[in-house]
C-alpha cells in the first residue's frame, strides 16, 4: 500500500473545510436563536420556608415570612451593598415602588453604614429590610446570588422567581406576575 | 496604575503582532525582503508586552483592587491569597490573556531558539501565529478589556465561584491552555510549512517537541481536571462525558494522532498530508473546545458565563483562523503529499491505523457534543451521555488498543506477523485469562470484561519493545513510548475495576450506627459545624474500618457553605488504600435527625489516574531525549564552527 493520504480523492482535501463549514452554520444557527433562558426554581409554587430575619437598618422593622401572608402580593429582593447589579437594578425597583408595589429586602451580608450608604446613593424603594448576615435565608430561598427577586402571593406562596437584575424592559414582566399572583 | 500599564502593554503587544504578521507576510516576497531581519525581535517583544499585561492583571488580583471591575466581579478581599491569585485566569476576560500571553512567549520563544526550519518557513509560521494572537487581541481590546475601572468602587467584590476554590482546578486551566498553545505553535508551523511547501523530516523534527510538550500538558491537565471532578462534585464518578470534559478530549486525541504521525514525517519522510491536517485539527479542537465552552451555546455542570456576543466574537475568530488554514491546506495538500511509501504490515501502517482510529474517536466525541444543538435545532432537547460515548468510543478503542500491542514490535516500511507471532504469546493468553476470569466472577458488563482483558495484554505488551536491549543505552525516547503505553494498561484497568466492581450505598444514619459498605465498616460518629477562611461546614466524622480486624481511621467528609457568592459544596472524604478508595459524602440531615451518607467502595480506581501520569511522564521522557539530543547536535555544530573560525584566524595571521 502506498501512503493512504495520496489516494485521497481530489475531494477529501475539502471534506474538513466542508464539515467545519457544516460546524460553523449549526452554531450561529444556535447563538442567533432566542434561548429558553428562564430557570425555573423548584420553589415556584411552594411556600416560602420560614424565617425570621432582624431589622438591617435602625428606621425600620425586619423581614419575618409571615408578614408576607397579609392577602396581597409582594415583591421579595434580595440584595447588597457590595453588588454591582443591584445599583444597576435600583432604578427598576424605585419605579416599582412608586407603582405601589410593596418591596421587601433581604439584604446579604453588609454592615448597616454601607447599607445606608448604598440607599441614599441608589434611592430606597423598601418597606421592611432583614439582614442575612450569614447567607442562610437566601440560601433556603434557593437564591444562588445577587440579586434575586421574588414574586409571593397572598398566601406567602412562591409565584415566581427572577434571578439576577431586573432590567427596564423587565418591569412589565414583574407586573404582570404580580398580577397573576393576586388573582 | 497598574490597570493602565496592563492596557498600554496589552495594546502595544497586540500593534506589534500586527507589525509582525505583515513584516512576516512580506519578507516572503521578493520587494520585503528587508523586512526578514525584524520579524523575530518583534516576536520576542510581543510575548514580553503581553507577559507584562498579564502581570499586571496578576497583581490587581492579589491586591484586590476592587476599583477594576474584572477584579470586583470575581474576586473577594476575604479569599486566601492563592485563590486571589488563581482568580486571575478563573474568569472569561483574564483566561483570555493568559490565553494570549502564553502564545506570545511561545511565539518569543520560537523566534529565539529554533534554527532548524528553513528561514522561509520560520517567517511565515512567525507570521501565522502573529495572525492567530491578533484575533485574540482584538478580543481582548474590543469585547472584553479585562483592565475596566469601574465606579464608584464597590466595597466588597463577587468572589469566586466556591467549586473553582480547590489547589487542583486554581492550576487545571493553566496547565490546559499551555497544551492549548503548544498546540498553537504546531498549528503555525503547519501554516508556515503548507505557504512555503517546506514539508520534510526537518521540518517534523522542528515540530515535534512544540507537540509533545503541548500533548503533555493536556495529558496533565485532564488528568488533574478528572480527578477533581471526581472529588470536588460529590458524585463519585470521573468521567461524565460532559461538554466542557469533551472540550479537552477532543485536542487530546487530536494531539495524541498528530504526535504519533509527525513521529512517521520525522522518521520516515511519510504522511505529509495527514501530518499537516492533523496539525491543522488539533488546534482547531482547541478553538472550538474554549468556544462551546466560553460561549454558553451548551449547557453543562461547570458554570461558565453565558453571552452570545462574545460568542459571536470567538466564532468569527474561528471562522477566519480555522477556515482560513483549512483553505490553505486544501489548496496545498495536493502539492505536499508525496512521501516515503511502506507496507500494510509496518511501523507506518500500525500508526496509521492508530491514526485513523484515533480520528475516529475524536469524531464520535465532536458529533455527541454537538448533537444536542443539532437536535435543538430541530426543536428537539436531548443530552447525550455516558450510554451512547461508552459503546461508540470503545468500537474503535478496542481494536486501536490491539493494533497498541503490535504496532511497536513492527519495523518500519516492510515486516510480518511471524516475525512477531511468537512475543505475543503471552499477552494473547492473558487477554484470554483476564476475560475467563471475568466472565467467572459473573455480572461484568462486556466494556469493562474487554477492558480488563485487554488491559492485562497490553500491559505485557507494551514492555515488549524493550526485549533483548541494553537498558541503558535505549533512547529515552523508546523507554518514553513503554512508560506511555504502559500507562494507557493502567488506567485501562482502573477504569474497568472501577465500573465493574464499585459499590454504592446510600444510608440514613444517626451518631453511632455501623453501616458497610464492600469490606469496610462505617460509624458515624459525630456532626459538628466548622469555619474555613470564606466558608463555614458541617463535617461528619467516620470512623472506618477495613474487614473485621482493620485500624479504625477518621475520615471527615463537609458540608460546606461559602459566602461569596453564596453556594454550598459537598467536600468528599477519601480514603485510599493500595487496592482501592473509600469514598464518603455527607449529604442533608433528615427530620428525624439521621444523616444521608453517600458511600463508596471502588477497588484500583486510583489507577485510573496513575496511568494517566505515567501517559504524561512517558511523554516527558520522549521529549527529554529528544531535547537532549537536539542540544548535542547543537553543541557538536558549534564546535565544529569554532574550529573552522579559529583556524581561518590562525590562516589570516600567518
Amino acid at each position: 500500500m502506498s501512503e493512504p493520504s495520496a489516494k485521497a480523492p481530489r475531494w477529501a482535501i475539502w471534506l474538513p473545510l466542508a464539515l467545519f463549514v457544516a460546524f460553523v452554520a449549526l452554531v450561529m444557527l444556535g447563538l442567533y436563536r432566542p434561548a429558553d433562558k428562564t430557570v425555573a426554581s423548584t420553589l415556584v409554587g411552594k411556600p416560602m420556608p420560614a424565617f425570621s430575619l432582624p431589622a438591617a437598618l435602625p428606621d425600620r422593622p425586619g423581614l419575618n415570612s409571615a408578614d408576607m401572608a397579609d392577602g396581597k402580593p409582594h415583591l421579595v429582593n434580595i440584595f447588597a451593598s457590595w453588588c454591582i447589579p443591584c445599583r444597576v437594578e435600583a432604578p427598576q425597583l424605585g419605579a416599582l415602588a412608586r407603582a405601589g408595589v410593596p418591596i421587601e429586602g433581604i439584604s446579604v451580608r453588609d454592615s448597616t453604614e454601607a447599607l445606608q450608604g448604598f440607599l441614599k446613593e441608589n434611592g430606597d424603594p423598601y418597606k421592611r429590610v432583614g439582614a442575612d448576615d450569614d447567607g442562610k435565608v437566601q440560601l433556603s430561598l434557593g437564591s444562588s446570588g445577587v440579586p434575586e427577586t421574588y414574586v409571593i402571593d397572598g398566601k406567602g406562596v412562591i409565584r415566581y422567581q427572577h434571578i439576577g437584575e431586573i432590567r427596564p424592559d423587565q418591569i412589565p414582566l414583574i407586573l404582570e406576575k404580580l398580577k397573576e399572583a393576586s388573582q | 496604575m497598574i490597570a493602565e500599564l496592563g492596557l498600554a502593554a496589552l495594546w502595544l503587544a497586540a500593534a506589534l503582532a500586527g507589525l509582525q504578521l505583515i513584516a512576516g507576510a512580506l519578507s516572503l516576497t521578493a520587494r520585503g525582503a528587508s523586512l526578514a531581519g525584524i520579524v523575530r525581535p518583534v516576536a520576542v517583544v510581543q510575548g514580553l508586552l503581553a507577559l507584562v499585561a498579564f502581570m499586571a492583571l496578576v497583581d490587581l488580583f492579589a491586591s484586590t483592587d476592587l476599583s477594576v471591575k474584572l477584579v470586583a466581579m470575581n474576586s473577594h478581599s476575604m479569599k486566601p491569597l492563592i485563590f486571589k491569585i488563581a482568580g486571575t485566569w478563573g474568569n472569561h476576560e483574564g483566561s483570555m490573556l493568559l490565553w494570549v500571553t502564553v502564545m506570545g512567549v511561545a511565539g518569543g520563544f520560537v523566534a529565539l531558539v529554533e534554527k532548524r526550519l528553513p528561514e522561509p518557513t520560520m517567517l511565515a509560521t512567525l507570521a501565522g501565529q502573529a495572525f492567530v494572537s491578533l484575533g485574540f487581541y482584538a478580543f481582548l481590546l474590543i469585547a472584553s478589556n479585562p483592565f475596566e475601572r469601574l465606579l464608584p468602587v464597590p466595597q466588597e467584590g463577587n468572589g469566586l465561584n466556591p467549586l473553582l476554590q480547590d489547589l487542583g482546578l486554581a492550576f487545571h486551566p493553566p496547565t490546559l491552555y499551555l497544551g492549548y498553545v503548544g498546540l498553537s505553535v504546531a498549528f503555525s508551523f503547519a501554516i508556515g510549512a503548507l505557504v512555503t511547501r517546506e514539508v520534510g523530516p526537518a521540518f517534523a523534527r522542528a515540530m515535534r517537541p512544540w507537540v509533545l510538550g503541548a500533548w503533555i500538558f493536556l495529558t496533565v491537565g485532564i488528568t488533574a481536571g478528572s480527578y477533581w471532578a471526581y472529588y470536588e462534585l460529590g458524585w463519585g464518578g470521573w468521567w461524565f462525558w460532559d461538554p466542557v470534559e469533551n472540550a479537552s478530549l477532543m485536542p487530546w486525541l487530536a494531539a495524541t494522532a498528530l504526535l504519533h504521525s509527525v513521529s512517521v514525517l520525522a522518521a520516515r519522510n511519510a504522511l505529509r498530508a495527514w501530518t499537516m491536517m492533523l496539525g491543522v485539527v488539533a488546534f482547531s479542537m482547541s478553538m472550538i473546545g474554549t468556544f462551546l465552552v466560553r460561549s454558553g451555546i451548551l449547557t453543562s455542570v461547570h458554570a461558565f458565563a453565558v453571552d452570545p456576543e462574545r460568542g459571536s466574537f470567538i466564532l468569527a475568530l474561528l471562522a477566519i483562523n480555522i477556515g482560513g488554514a483549512l483553505i490553505l491546506f486544501a489548496l496545498r495538500a495536493a502539492t505536499v503529499t508525496e512521501g516515503e511509501r511502506f507496507a500494510v504490515v509496518s511501523r507506518e501502517g500500525a500508526l496509521v491505523f492508530n491514526n485513523v482510529m484515533l480520528s475516529a474517536i475524536l469524531g464520535i466525541v465532536l458529533f455527541g457534543t454537538l448533537y444536542p444543538l443539532v437536535a435543538e435545532a430541530m426543536g428537539a432537547k436531548v443530552s447525550v451521555g455516558p450510554p451512547y460515548f461508552n459503546p461508540m468510543g470503545a468500537l474503535f478503542a478496542v481494536p486501536m488498543l490491539i493494533v497498541l500491542m503490535v504496532g511497536p514490535l513492527l519495523r518500519w516500511r516492510r515486516d510480518s506477523f511471524p516475525r512477531i507471532g511468537k512475543t505475543l504469546v503471552i499477552p494473547a493468553m492473558l487477554i484470554v485469562a483476564g476475560m475467563i476470569a471475568m466472565v467467572a466472577i459473573g455480572g461484568v458488563s462486556l466494556l469493562s470484561t474487554l477492558g480488563f482483558a485487554l488491559a492485562l495484554g497490553l500491559g505485557w505488551a507494551s514492555v515488549l519493545p524493550l526485549k533483548g536491549r541494553n537498558l541503558r543505552r535505549t533512547p529515552l525516547p523508546v523507554w518514553g513510548m513503554v512508560v506511555a503505553h504502559f500507562g494507557i494498561a493502567v488506567s485501562l484497568l482502573g477504569m474497568s475495576c472501577e465500573s465493574a466492581f464499585s459499590i454504592e450505598k446510600l444510608v440514613a444514619v444517626k451518631a453511632g450506627d455501623v453501616t458497610e459498605v464492600g469490606p469496610w465498616q462505617v460509624k458515624l460518629d459525630t456532626v459538628e459545624p466548622v469555619a474555613g477562611p470564606n466558608w463555614t461546614a458541617l463535617e461528619a466524622r467516620l470512623l472506618v474500618r477495613y474487614g473485621d480486624t482493620g485500624r479504625v481511621i477518621q475520615i471527615d467528609p463537609q458540608s460546606r457553605s461559602f459566602w461569596a457568592p453564596p453556594q454550598q459544596t459537598s467536600e468528599s472524604a477519601l480514603l485510599t488504600r493500595w487496592n482501592g478508595q473509600l469514598y464518603a459524602v455527607l449529604g442533608g440531615e433528615a427530620e428525624d435527625g439521621r444523616w444521608q451518607l453517600r458511600l463508596w467502595w471502588k477497588p484500583f480506581v486510583t489507577m485510573i489516574w496513575l496511568g494517566g501520569l505515567m501517559i504524561a511522564l512517558g511523554g516527558f521522557l520522549a521529549l527529554l531525549g529528544r531535547v537532549a539530543s537536539d542540544l548535542r547536535r547543537i553543541f557538536a555544530r558549534d564546535k565544529i564552527a569554532y574550529r573552522r573560525e579559529r583556524q581561518a584566524q590562525l590562516g589570516e595571521r600567518s
